[in-house]
């Protein structure tokens, strides 16, 4: 008898609620898929790691990479002395590790829940896009637009693929720098990542090549592309510059509990890299994302990011300013409704002269939704005519919204200008009577007091993004109110 | 033509009773200046009209054409045709002139009805120019950083956007110098008429100079105690307020 899988495990398990919330953190219904060839199984050994590697025909040394990576994974107990408790309730050895295509389950449109069937209404998402993310279709067949795009880019020499394949076909490239922005032993996650990761972009940039339009990873849309453990790492040659999106405002539909990513990119000298990820996942979700980019002299990385989905989220997207006058960025916003916990920050490691960092991060408590900032900036003494400039606005909607604030500046030696503002508000009750006095509900009235709080950052997304953006805090509000 | 009547309202903050039984009606056409010293509740009759949340009307009634109002949420009474100057009006953040001014008029169309935007603008620049407001101003935050005189005047654009059937205009000269109480001025002058009716509520007679009303009258103590037509406003000017409230101690002696 076949052992119970992740899927049939949680539809029979009694209802699990968040002891916190009280709400119910069960997936949603779903049917389950045909036979299929290989099956990893769930819970986590150095076998699944075998299995992983014999199915993507790895070279030895990437096995032998994921194998040490197990090992840390086991050694390193929970970090819930700083993070939140929450992280007890992740059952790794309900966890499946691995689910090739056929594997993965999926539900009828029927099945799908109505709020989510609005979402997707009111963030206009056409329509063969709505039955992919709503986990009808396994896949999204997008295989045109990304063959285009890659053969355009091709021409200039980029190279723009999954990390099986860049492993495989161009270890001279990625070997260097695979697995040393980030190593594994950086965190408990980290080391997860490293053993069982799939998927994910890899992408190489010429020196002097600015690559015009955005690379996407929703070009390359597959089952594993929103998987569970995405491996990304980019490398930018000198002078060279790329834009780099991932995740969407649509509500993204998944069995599996826990997604932890690990993304590292590499600016080499006057390179740019602006990496830009809006993440919506299901409110069952742990999405634990170690993120990490490596700037050298006069290179510039910037970090796009916006959280509104997932039960808890832990993301900390980093700078490592190696080489002079290097630049480092992080703009963050999160919303954090009911039953969710967005905890996101930025890491500013200062380790050469005249480099400069700016942390803009807004966030958004809705009901009884907590948001956390945790920053790190360090300066250390030896350095000269270093800045760093960090903001961190909250805002809180209810009166039982939470946000807490842990900034961790360290600065010492002298001639460094470091300013740290934060502010934490509600939104007026003066101001929403005057603009329902101009006719807007309670309701539209909100919406645009929390976009307005958010506008200016709002404005650094590409377009499509912002004006989803705008809806899905339409939709967020919209709960709040009454 | 269209009628908004106050019925022997009275109006508290808390504990506190402010309006103590006040009466009008004012007529689209009509302008009604309420003229008082401070604290007599003049600002706190138009809010609770408006329907401020911190304002209990306690007994009485407002209707529009015989309806009662009192039942309707902030935005529906704005949406049927009431609109308040605010003496102190708010800031809205990282929320532009034209953005506002677009969402409150497309909140009034129909269901699935879509703004025309070229038309919009059209519109919004024509009133920007009349009012002598900078056609920069559209991409400024509503009311962030603007002198007293910009609020003021951004007021009076939102009004000639929205076009009220009646407009409770509260203090709207305060902290205005002559040129732009003129261009205030100008800006209600050109929307006067027929379908309008206006309340406007001032300390000083020099906005009644430029905005002539039909009918003034004096607050005090939470109530009418004085009606008349304009030359009532001069009289006050000429005699300061203490001789309405001698007139009223001799006559209830």
């Amino acid at each position: 008898m076949t052992p119970l899988t992740e899927i049939e495990a949680v539809a029979t398990d009694p209802v699990v609620e968040n002891p916190s919330v009280g709400i119910d953190q069960t997936a949603g219904n779903f049917s389950y898929d045909v036979a299929y060839e290989f099956d990893a199984g769930s819970g986590l050994s150095e076998k699944t790691v075998e299995y992983i590697s014999s199915v993507k025909k790895e070279a030895p040394w990437i096995l032998e990479f994921r194998k040490k990576a197990l090992k840390t994974f086991e050694s390193m107990p929970l970090p819930t002395h700083w993070a939140t408790k929450d992280l007890e309730n992740i059952d790794f050895n309900k966890i499946r590790y691995y689910l090739s295509q056929g594997q993965k389950p999926k539900r009828t449109w029927e099945e799908v829940p109505d709020d989510i069937k609005k979402t997707f209404e009111r963030l206009g998402i056409p329509e063969q896009e709505r039955k992919f993310l709503a986990g009808v279709e396994a896949q999204f067949d997008s295989e045109a637009a990304y063959s285009n795009i890659k053969d355009i880019v091709a021409k200039q020499g980029v190279i723009f693929c999954n990390s099986t394949e860049a492993l495989r076909e161009h270890p001279e490239i990625f070997r260097k720098w695979f697995g040393k922005v980030i190593p594994t032993s950086d965190n408990k996650f980290s080391a997860l990542n490293s053993a069982v990761f799939s998927g994910g972009s890899f992408i190489y940039v010429p020196p002097g090549v600015k690559v015009a339009q955005p690379l996407q990873a929703y070009f390359r849309i597959n089952a594993e592309n929103f998987g569970q453990f995405e491996r990304t790492l980019i490398i930018v040659d000198e002078g060279a510059e790329v834009t780099y999106m991932e995740g969407c405002t649509a509500p993204k539909f998944s069995t599996a509990t826990l997604h932890s990513a690990v993304v590292e990119l590499v600016a080499l000298k006057g390179a740019k890299i602006q990496y830009i990820t809006v993440q919506n996942w299901a409110s069952n979700v742990y999405n634990l994302v170690t993120k990490r980019g490596l700037a050298m002299e006069e290179a510039e990385i910037k970090w796009i990011d916006c959280n509104i989905g997932s039960r808890l989220t832990m993301k900390y997207p980093g700078v490592i300013l190696k080489g002079r006058k290097a630049r480092g960025e992080v703009i963050s916003i999160a919303l954090a409704n009911d039953g969710q916990h967005q905890d996101t920050g930025a890491k500013m490691i200062h380790a050469a002269d005249e480099t400069t960092s700016t942390i803009v991060a807004k966030s958004i408590s809705v009901g009884q939704g907590r948001s956390t900032y945790r920053g790190v900036v360090h300066i250390p003494k030896h350095l000269k005519g270093c800045k760093n400039n960090t903001e961190c606005d909250a805002l809180l909607i209810n009166t039982n919204s939470r946000t807490d604030t842990y900034p961790a500046i360290t600065v010492r030696g002298d001639q460094h200008a470091v300013q740290h503002e934060a502010s934490v508000s509600k939104v007026s009750e003066e101001q929403i009577f005057y603009m329902q006095q101009r006719g807007l509900t309670e309701g539209q009235a909100m919406s645009l007091s929390v976009n307005g709080f958010i506008n200016d950052l709002a404005r650094q997304f590409p377009m499509e993004y912002s004006v989803e953006l705008k809806r899905l805090i339409d939709l967020e509000m919209e709960g709040s109110v009454g | 033509m269209n009628t908004l009547e106050i019925k022997d309202l009275h109006v508290s903050i808390g504990d506190k009773e402010i309006v103590k039984g006040l009466s009008l009606i004012i007529k689209t056409g009509e302008v009604h200046a309420i003229m008082g010293p401070n604290g007599t509740g003049k600002s706190t009759l138009s809010k609770a009209i408006a329907g401020h949340p911190d304002y209990t009307i306690t007994s009485g009634d407002v209707l529009i054409d015989g309806k009662s109002i009192l039942e309707m949420e902030p935005d529906e009474r704005a949406r049927a045709g009431v609109f308040l100057a605010f003496q102190y009006p708010s800031e809205i953040p990282g929320v532009t002139i034209a953005n506002f001014l677009r969402a409150a008029q497309q909140a009034r169309l129909a269901e699935g009805e879509e703004l025309d935007a070229t038309a919009y603008y059209k519109r919004l620049y024509s009133k920007m120019d009349m009012l002598k407001i900078d056609r920069k101003f559209t991409s400024r935050s509503v009311n962030e950083g603007f002198s007293g005189g910009e609020k003021k005047r951004c007021e009076i654009l939102q009004m000639a956007m929205l076009e009220p059937i009646f407009s409770l205009m509260d203090e709207t000269d305060s902290g205005l110098d002559i040129d732009a109480l003129r261009i205030v001025a100008d800006g209600v002058n050109a929307q006067r008429g027929e379908k309008l009716g206006v309340l406007l509520i001032t300390h000083y007679q020099r906005l009644l100079d430029y905005i002539v009303p039909d009918f003034v009258h004096v607050m005090w103590d939470g109530r009418i105690v004085k009606s008349g037509d304009k030359s009532l406003a001069l009289e006050l000017e000429a005699r300061g307020y203490d001789w309405v409230k001698q007139e009223l101690a001799a006559a209830s002696a």
